[in-house]
């Protein structure tokens, strides 16, 4: 080691000084799709944050950005009362900051924006955009380490959640089926895909255990738990997909512009 | 039927170099480093190249191939199109002793850091016992080959190397994953990790993962379940509070 505490000094070789990597596949197409797919998530949760309650349920159906309703401008779609009238702003934001903190910090999702949004790096062995680096160690991104917290509310969210597809089920005219039910079902199955797929779940359920053999139970629950975990970058996508969807499907609904499809 | 191919190879060392242009006629079956051979026996002798088993499993013959980190002897040159251009590039991250040779000695140096395998007491017959679930998990972490491929793409010591006083890289975390989880080690290495290994450096963007040659899931199985007992011991408050009132570890 120098006196200096490098290991000697980084070799620079040749065009790599110049470009960016020697990297001649399109490796950034990646970034670039994850930015335009994240980044359009985002404007549009951000809008949807900002519309009025109105369109946001149709019939039995609550979209989920709303879920749960908790204030009373929610009227009859009220999860939780513990906001009163004097709330005039949409219902979005004051539940909207959990799911979107549980995203934020997630390990998968941090891959994707450090490599589509900061690039660091944009891709493999592609030199990154900023000479200076401290990541993850300095305000505010050692705030990621508090994923496990924004996991236990979006658990509760996500309660919440098929309560609301279980509420799908009851029409005016009694229990039934439509495509609605369907859609918010679904939506739930795979927000809990994703939660239960979660690094910190899976830490928690057992992951911390040294000793497997002395806690047979959380062994066999970390077991399931990493398997789904292989897949969460997967259930990442599609429930992220499944969310904005359920909102369009329900906002359409109420909009008139879609006629629900009632099975029976 | 071969096929010819123009391979850009980096020729130089410390004080400066450049990238040469050698043509070379492929036979069906060649990998990078047969090539590399080719061009070392007829047309470059004093081609510097490090190589020993040829078979994946020594870590060896590191080398970046068209920009990507891989073990060129088991890269397979029908992967390219006949005709095409292909750049071998030493490792990045190293400093470079000549060719395609780096001075890899950091990754030791920080070995020599871990702290080692600390047992729990023999059982009362003298015997160490563990189940082989208590020891599954670790397996995955002894097929690493210390190729530093993992080290070399990851971008906290590529392209930040005033980083490498303070931050042990992938392959080390897999070392401090395999010891933390076994279930005889005895030894807490969390703080080392935090204040001085620089867990909270790497940013988990997987590339790590990407290039390893033994499939190694580095980020998933290793650095991300190492940052999460990180959380326990100085991020969350709440388990701390129930480790103190249960008494449990």
């Amino acid at each position: 080691m120098n006196s200096n505490g490098t290991f000697g000094e980084q070799q620079y070789y040749g065009p790599a000084t110049v470009a960016r990597t020697l990297r001649r596949d399109p490796w950034w197409v990646e970034a670039l799709l994850t930015a335009l797919v994240l980044g359009g998530f985002v404007v549009y949760a951000t809008w949807v944050a900002f519309q009025p309650f109105d369109y946001a349920h149709a019939g039995p159906y609550l979209s989920p950005f709303y879920s749960p309703c908790l204030s009373a401008n929610c009227g009859e779609h009220v999860s939780l009362p513990l906001i009163g009238s004097w709330w005039n702003l949409s219902p979005a934001f004051l539940i909207l900051w959990i799911p979107a903190g549980f995203r934020l910090t997630c390990y998968y999702y941090r891959k994707a924006y450090y490599r589509s949004f900061w690039w660091a790096p944009p891709g493999c062995a592609v030199r990154d955009a900023r000479s200076g680096y401290s990541g993850e160690t300095a305000f505010p991104l050692v705030l990621q380490n508090i994923h496990r917290y924004f996991f236990y509310l979006a658990t509760l969210v996500l309660a919440f959640l098929w309560w609301d597809a279980a509420l799908a089920f009851r029409f005016d005219d009694g229990f039934g089926v439509g495509m609605g039910t369907l859609v918010l079902t679904a939506n739930a199955a795979l927000l809990s895909l994703y939660s239960i797929s979660c690094h910190s779940c899976r830490h928690l359920c057992g992951g911390r255990l040294d000793v497997f053999s002395k806690a047979p139970g959380r062994y066999r629950i970390w077991r399931l738990v990493s398997r789904f975990n292989e897949h969460h970058m997967f259930y990442a996508w599609i429930s992220l997909f499944g969310v904005a969807l359920t909102d369009v499907y329900v906002r359409l609904v109420a909009m008139g512009i879609l006629h629900d499809i009632r099975f029976f | 039927m071969a096929s010819d191919y123009t391979i850009r190879l980096w020729r130089g060392d410390a004080t400066g170099g450049d990238f040469c242009e050698f043509r070379v006629s492929v036979e069906p079956g060649m990998v990078v480093l047969d090539v590399i051979h080719k061009i070392q026996a007829t047309q470059a002798n004093d081609l510097a190249v490090r190589w020993n088993c040829k078979a994946g499993k020594c870590g060896s013959c590191s080398a970046e191939v068209n920009g990507r980190p891989r073990l060129t002897c088991m890269t397979r040159m029908n992967l390219f199109q006949p005709g095409e251009t292909i750049t071998v590039a030493p490792m990045k991250t190293f400093p470079l002793i000549r060719d395609l040779v780096t001075d890899v000695s950091f990754n030791f140096q920080v070995a020599r850091q871990v702290p080692a395998f600390k047992p729990k007491a023999r059982e009362a017959d003298g015997t160490y016992r563990m189940q082989q679930e208590d020891i599954d998990r670790v397996q995955e972490f002894h097929k690493c080959i210390e190729c530093f491929l993992c080290q070399n793409v990851c971008h906290v010591i590529r392209d930040h190397p005033e980083h490498k006083r303070h931050f042990a890289g992938p392959r080390m975390f897999v070392r401090y994953a395999a010891l933390e989880m076994h279930p005889l080690d005895t030894n807490d290495r969390r703080e080392l990790l935090k204040q001085k290994m620089g867990l909270g450096l790497c940013n988990i963007t997987k590339c790590c993962t990407e290039v390893c040659p033994e499939s190694i899931h580095i980020t998933d199985n290793a650095i991300i379940p190492l940052k999460e007992r990180l959380v326990d011991e100085f991020y969350d408050p709440l388990t701390r509070l129930l480790k103190k009132l249960t008494g449990r570890q």
